[in-house]
């Protein structure tokens, strides 16, 4: 077991084939990985945050990447929606570059990257995952508006669709942003940080969506720093520490090895469950 | 369904009562005594469209947290109209043109400094800021000192004077202030995202360059076309005041932007009549003071952000929860 990990780690990642043959999800066997990343380094003032990483998402997963503070888990996914510069590497979505899939990618920021005291309400902030659709000049109508309704009602938040943004509280203000990222109806769905300091029910709200999304067959990328709940919410797992560490199925790679390789061993409280067990 | 009414018709009330009053100037000064003669005419008309204008387009600048860019702008400009007027002369346009040309370089010097140095971005801004404006009232002082330049009424540059505005500039000023009008339009759902959440935009594809871009343009336009009215030192104020006044009236963009573009226009419309009865009174300081009161009315009673209402649901809270504590 140890050793197939560890030969992941050595090739960055695992590829579709290998996820499918342990889950078995046939349809992965054919299919392009939906996120390849390959050789990527992206530097801050010198300093590499991110450092030569490879790693393979295969379609269709729910995958967590962890890793200590300052391990580049917020870096790799804004580098990967070209939200940064790269010193080097590439990065394909369904085997194409990013400006080509632009519309099948789907974004959720972490919340505290705008000001919530903007003059807007819920359901303009969920209609601006639709403008890039609508287009320039053009105006958002009764069409956009119902898609709107819908991706909020699937949060639970349809009555707060008229509430100015500034009197929602913290989980509510993350599902607004979910709901923003569900209109854009993409395949493949980045969220940094989607249950940083919000409350059970919206966690729940939150998990149970990322859930649907993969039984739709999206692949979902979320930046977690909860070790206790990886093992519940994923069923994929990135070990980021500048480089991937290891990458693969939950259950092979989420191990108290790897765990503390990541994390410089000193993490014995947080073992993954399944092998407490053991 | 209760919640939904009652702000839009919070929002109805407001912006009719402000379009009331706006309506109102001319005709109060006009009982007040005030003759309004072919000059008089002209300069407040100047004073309404820069008002809204820099009122409605300032908004953004407030949004986007840039008051003090607003402030470093129009002093860089300073230089640009003295340079403007030794090459063309006192026509508007070119003066305008000069000021916005030398005004986005200030900007650029102050990204430049922000970036090659280890200074921080407000150091560089007041540094850039005191510079550039140093070196305009060099150029104004030697221009002054040339025989033509009595009627040259640059000076009005500084603090700003209605009274140096013709017919041809209310036209000029005019024609501008209805290209940012439609650029505003045309462009509203990106500026509103790019403003908002320029990270999201980014993600979806937008070109965040252009729009930002074009946005700053927006504001350097409404700062230079406004310089005259209410001077460089001052220009600020008229900038960001209207968008800090209507954000506490109103919970969206549209709104604020409008209720900032009217309260802009009284402001400027009372400025340049009230200066204009006394020819030493120079406009800025009156449209500023038109202006400050708004914010000061809007910071203190606005209904929801308001500091009164604040305090009076602090009293009641004690009252309430104290009361229980104690029973």
């Amino acid at each position: 077991m140890t050793s197939r990990v560890l030969d992941l780690d050595r090739t960055g990642g695992s590829t579709g084939a290998d996820h499918s043959a342990r889950t078995g999800h046939s349809e992965n066997l054919t299919f392009e990985p939906s996120l390849a990343i390959n050789d990527l380094t992206v530097a801050y003032d010198g300093k590499p945050a991110i450092w030569d990483l490879d790693l393979n998402v295969p379609p269709g997963v729910l995958m967590g990447i962890v890793g200590p503070n300052g391990a580049g888990k917020t870096t790799l996914i804004k580098a990967a929606l070209n939200l940064i510069p790269r010193a080097a590497g590439s990065i394909l979505f369904f085997g194409r570059t990013y400006d080509r899939v632009r519309q099948r990618v789907g974004y959720v920021p972490q919340r505290g990257s705008v000001d919530w005291d903007f003059p807007t309400t819920v359901l303009d902030v969920v209609t601006m995952g639709l403008y890039g659709r609508v287009g320039w000049i053009r105006r958002t109508g009764a069409h956009e508006r119902r898609l709107a309704m819908e991706a909020l009602e699937q949060v639970g938040m349809t009555e707060f669709s008229d509430r100015q943004i500034s009197q929602l509280s913290g989980g509510q203000q993350q599902r607004t942003f979910l709901a923003r990222a569900l209109v854009q109806d993409a395949d493949i769905y980045f969220m940094d940080e989607p249950f940083a300091a919000v409350d059970a029910v919206t966690e729940r709200a939150i998990i149970g969506i990322l859930h649907q999304l993969r039984s739709r067959g999206k692949t979902v990328i979320v930046v977690h720093h909860d070790l206790q709940t990886v093992s519940d919410y994923f069923d994929w797992v990135t070990l980021l520490n500048v480089t991937v560490v290891a990458a693969g199925p939950v259950d092979s790679t989420f191990t108290t090895d790897l765990i503390e390789r990541t994390y410089g061993g000193r993490v014995a409280a947080l073992t993954p469950r399944d092998e407490r067990e053991n | 369904m209760t919640l939904i009414s009652r702000s839009r018709r919070k929002d109805r009330i407001v912006l009719t009562v402000a379009g009331a009053v706006l309506l109102l100037v001319v005709p109060v000064a006009a009982l007040a005594g005030v003759r309004f003669t072919y000059t008089l005419r002209t300069v407040t008309a100047g004073g309404l469209f820069l008002g809204a204008i820099s009122g409605s387009i300032g908004s953004f600048a407030v949004l986007r947290k840039q008051s003090l860019l607003g402030d470093a702008l129009s002093h860089a400009a300073l230089p640009g109209v003295g340079i403007a007027f030794l090459i063309a002369g006192r026509q508007l346009g070119a003066l305008l043109v000069g000021a916005a040309a030398v005004s986005l370089m200030g900007v650029w010097f102050i990204s430049l400094v922000t970036r090659m140095t280890r200074i921080k971005q407000d150091t560089a801004m007041g540094i850039v800021l005191t510079g550039w404006f140093a070196v305009g009232i060099g150029i104004l002082t030697f221009i002054q000192q040339r025989p033509d330049a009595s009627q040259s009424g640059l000076d009005s540059f500084i603090f700003g004077q209605a009274a140096a505005i013709v017919r041809q500039d209310v036209q000029l000023l005019a024609v501008v202030s209805v290209v940012m009008v439609v650029i505003l339009i045309l462009n509203w759902k990106e500026f509103k995202l790019v403003t908002f959440d320029p990270e999201f935009a980014k993600a979806n594809g937008y070109r965040i360059g252009v729009f930002t871009a074009l946005i700053l343009g927006l504001v350097v336009t409404a700062v230079v076309m406004g310089l005259q009215l209410a001077g460089v030192v001052l220009m600020v104020g008229m900038l960001i005041g209207p968008g800090i006044a209507a954000r506490q009236w109103t919970d969206r963009l549209e709104h604020m932007v409008l209720l900032a573009g009217i309260i802009g226009a009284i402001a400027g419309s009372t400025g340049a009549i009230v200066s204009s009865l006394d020819t030493d009174l120079p406009t800025g300081p009156m449209i500023i003071l038109v202006n400050s009161a708004v914010v000061a009315i809007s910071l203190l009673f606005a209904p929801g952000r308001g500091v009164v209402q604040d305090l009076l649901r602090r009293r009641d809270d004690r009252k309430r929860f104290a009361g229980g504590g104690q029973g």
